[in-house]
């Protein structure tokens, strides 16, 4: 796809850094505030989206590369199952870490309250595991497909 | 009468959604059909949890003495837009494999498979 | 930390984390993906042998993810059960045996049918994500548990469906076909489940089926969750993306599909047994089931004789066997209100049924694969092009000869046991289910006769001068379907008393289903 005009491309520069710190806020904050890893890695992928728009589908391939995205995902889910797999002296995605004191181990107030980052336990990890999965995973979605209508529309043109 | 609202909208969403399943020829508007099933389902299950005159179930901050509304069909229907994307995303795919080939998006000429 | 708690688990467990470092290890060795994928999924054959024997000797057996009991006490006394929970009783066993040896065996397949593809990774990563949604499916014990590993099992199947919708056309349109008719029964199923919350507040099948009064609503949910299941198991009349979706998968899919439609048929006889079991109509709902029985026998068999394309031959043939499970349980289920007619035939006709899910899974599995070795080695399914191979390729033409005996019910192999069972005891319950049964047997026969004639005999063909015997791989995996057909049909009596009764039984008594979650609180 073409790139877009000088205004876009300027405003992009902007803003596609806040969208990506937002994301991040929301995966990080997902066991207080509404979030979590999938909102997040969406919000993310969408900054992700309005790169390759705003850029067109060859430029972006300069600085959104596909094999290292693919990469982030497998790593994403691997750190998901081990976190899951690592609960497995009571069972399978037990959380270990609730309320033990060390890693996300505060124990978490019942009722309202202002709400301590340091609690959840295994589920903040989870959340970033998850996050890091989805925003790879739009990103590689987003690039194959762009690269896919490219293709098809050099197919048409020849 | 008017807490039953949104329940028409959950008919109203999955008939439209049928409708274009059904008679719709092109591919992408076949798509966009099975996103409007799942559109209608995922209202379905919030409306589920609502309770009159409740706020979010989120603890942070929250004014005290307050009912909340259940918080497990939100979970549901956070896990089953999450699968609607998987499934827009290869259906979406699929169809642009079928352009490749077949260069039209038009079921009626889509028929290599018959009998 | 006794491992023999958690095998449950890692039956489901192990195939994920392989997935995810499939892709990983695509990156050093390309060759090295489908040895991996065969290790893991062996690993998860020999934990489900494991599991099998304790359940058979021990009893049902519960898993809860994430805590320690299945239910959350309240302070003030009041047991909730809520938790995630795997169920594991003798009829989920017996379908997670299934999944297990023809996974395990389309693996060992694939690693050199699939040779010369690229992409090598990707394939496997789906075929791993695939048996984890059929045991999920298999092994869960709540409804929106299930409907998740419902979509997990249809997204990798369509992904596979069109993995070679790269270079050719027609796998994107049966891939296109199959997602949306899975994507409209895994929604239906979500909906149900959000009937059932919204009238019960509970999402469990143990814990629903002790409090279900089949009000205006369940009847609704009951009509929408049997037709929509069926349809994902192939049954007439919603059986159009069977035929599509199994000729244009790649052949080692085709066998895994053929046990992934079974996977939802169990899932339809464990709503009506377990969920609702008597406090439905059970002579309607039986009847329904046994109509959906017929048609799929009859239409699947007559569509499969006018067929020239080999797989989608074999596919309309999937259907109509589809068809004797419907209606042997069907039967079973007509006549559950009735305690004796239930003693005399009704157990029997279940017997059969269910007896013919793995009898299927491993006579269509061994034909699907010769057609795949045949596609292999000549690079054409079409009927009229192939003749005269029996001379180039031995092995095949035995395994195909043994594949064919068995679904048309010939005696020393197992088509027959199943078939009998069904035939003897859906008579009893009305003689003319069981002539017509007979008749679609007799066309089963004629049709592969008339594949036998084209493929294999006749005089050598001079374009198929170079054709070779299959390789190594895919001879072993068509060697061991060819073992387990001559075994159980040389001693059925053996796997019915201690695989398939157990199941049946299972089914029958709800109470037991129940009082495995609720009874332990």
């Amino acid at each position: 796809m073409k790139e877009m005009s000088r205004i876009v491309k300027t405003v992009t520069n902007f803003v596609y850094g806040f969208i990506i710190i937002f994301g991040f806020y929301i995966i990080a904050h997902g066991h207080l505030t509404p979030g979590g890893g999938f909102q997040g890695g969406a919000v993310v992928g969408s900054a992700f989206a309005l790169l390759l728009v705003s850029y067109g589908s060859l430029n972006s391939r300069e600085f959104l590369k596909k094999d290292i995205l693919s990469l982030f995902e497998g790593f994403g889910l691997i750190l998901f199952i081990v976190l899951g797999f690592s609960g497995l002296g009571i069972t399978f995605f037990y959380n270990f870490l609730a309320n033990s004191g060390g890693w996300f181990g505060d124990t978490a107030i019942i009722g309202v309250n202002p709400g301590n980052m340091n609690t959840g336990g295994v589920i903040p990890l989870m959340n970033i595991a998850v996050g890091l999965e989805v925003l790879s995973a739009f990103g590689v979605i987003v690039l194959t497909m762009a690269s896919g209508a490219e293709f098809t529309k050099k197919k048409e043109n020849s | 009468m008017i807490g039953n609202l949104p329940y028409v909208a959950v008919v109203i969403f999955i008939g439209l959604g049928i409708y274009t399943l059904m008679f719709k020829k092109n591919l992408i508007k076949i798509a966009i059909g099975v996103v409007l099933i799942e559109n209608g389902v995922n209202l379905f299950l919030i409306t589920l949890g609502y309770r009159k005159g409740a706020i979010a179930p989120i603890y942070t901050q929250a004014p005290s003495g307050q009912a909340m509304v259940l918080p497990t069909p939100q979970a549901l229907t956070l896990t089953s837009i999450v699968i609607g994307i998987a499934t827009t995303a290869l259906i979406l795919s699929v169809a642009m494999m079928i352009y490749k080939h077949y260069g039209t998006l038009d079921t009626d000429q889509v028929r290599r498979l018959k009998g | 930390m006794n491992l023999s708690n958690h095998i449950p688990i890692l039956i489901i467990a192990i195939p994920l984390l392989a997935a995810f470092l499939v892709p990983l290890i695509g990156r050093i060795n390309k060759k090295a993906t489908g040895i991996f994928t065969t290790l893991a999924l062996s690993v998860s054959l020999i934990l489900t042998i494991a599991l099998a024997v304790k359940i058979l000797t021990v009893g049902p057996q519960v898993y809860v993810f994430g805590a320690t009991s299945p239910s959350l006490t309240l302070p003030s006394g009041l047991k909730f059960p809520i938790r995630i929970m795997f169920q594991i009783d003798a009829m989920s066993i017996f379908m997670g045996l299934i999944t297990a040896v023809i996974s395990f065996l389309g693996a060992i397949y694939s690693i050199t049918f699939m040779e010369q593809h690229s992409g090598l990774d990707k394939y496997y990563s789906l075929l791993l994500l695939l048996t984890v949604g059929m045991f999920g499916m298999e092994f869960t014990g709540d409804i929106f548990n299930f409907f998740v590993f419902l979509e997990i099992a249809s997204i990798a199947a369509v992904a596979l469906i069109a993995f070679r919708g790269v270079n050719l056309g027609e796998p994107a349109e049966a891939g296109f076909k199959y997602m949306v008719v899975s994507s409209i029964s895994a929604l239906m199923v979500l909906f149900v489940a959000g009937i059932f919350y919204g009238q019960y507040g509970l999402l469990n099948f143990a814990a629903l089926a002790s409090v279900i009064k089949y009000s205006q609503l369940d009847m609704i949910a009951l009509g929408l969750l049997v037709p929509v299941l069926a349809m994902k198991a192939g049954a007439v009349p919603m059986h159009m993306w069977t035929p599509d979706a199994y000729s244009e998968a790649p052949a080692p899919i085709s066998m895994i599909l053929v046990a992934a439609s079974q996977a939802s048929l169990y899932a339809l006889f464990r709503v009506v047994f377990s969920l609702y079991n008597i406090s439905l109509n059970t002579l309607t709902v039986g009847w329904i089931i046994i109509i959906f029985g017929l048609l799929s026998m009859f239409i699947g068999v007559t569509m499969a004789i006018i067929q020239k394309d080999i797989k989608r031959l074999m596919a309309y043939h999937a259907v109509s066997q589809t068809g004797y499970m419907l209606l042997g349980v069907g039967v079973g289920l007509a006549v559950l209100a009735n305690p004796e007619a239930l003693k005399d035939y009704g157990i029997t006709a279940m017997e059969g049924g269910i007896f013919h899910i793995m009898n299927h899974a491993m006579y269509k599995g061994l034909l699907f694969l010769t057609a795949g070795a045949l596609f292999f080695r000549t690079g054409t399914r079409d009927l009229n092009k192939m003749g005269g191979l029996a001379h180039y390729m031995k092995y095949t033409t035995i395994f195909f000869i043994i594949g064919a005996a068995a679904i048309a019910g010939l005696p020393p192999f197992n088509g027959f046991a199943s078939k009998l069972l069904i035939y003897e005891s859906v008579y009893r319950f009305n003689p003319l289910l069981s002539i017509i049964a007979m008749v679609v047997s007799i066309l089963t026969l004629a049709s592969f006769v008339k594949v036998f004639h084209s493929a294999f005999l006749g005089p050598k063909l001079p374009q198929f001068k170079e054709v070779k015997e299959t390789p190594r791989s895919m001879v072993f995996a068509m060697a061991v379907l060819s073992c387990i057909i001559i075994f159980f049909g040389l001693f059925p009596d053996l796997i019915v008393k201690n695989l398939v009764h157990p199941a049946v039984m299972s089914l029958i008594e709800q109470f037991k289903y129940t009082g495995t979650v609720l009874g332990g609180m």
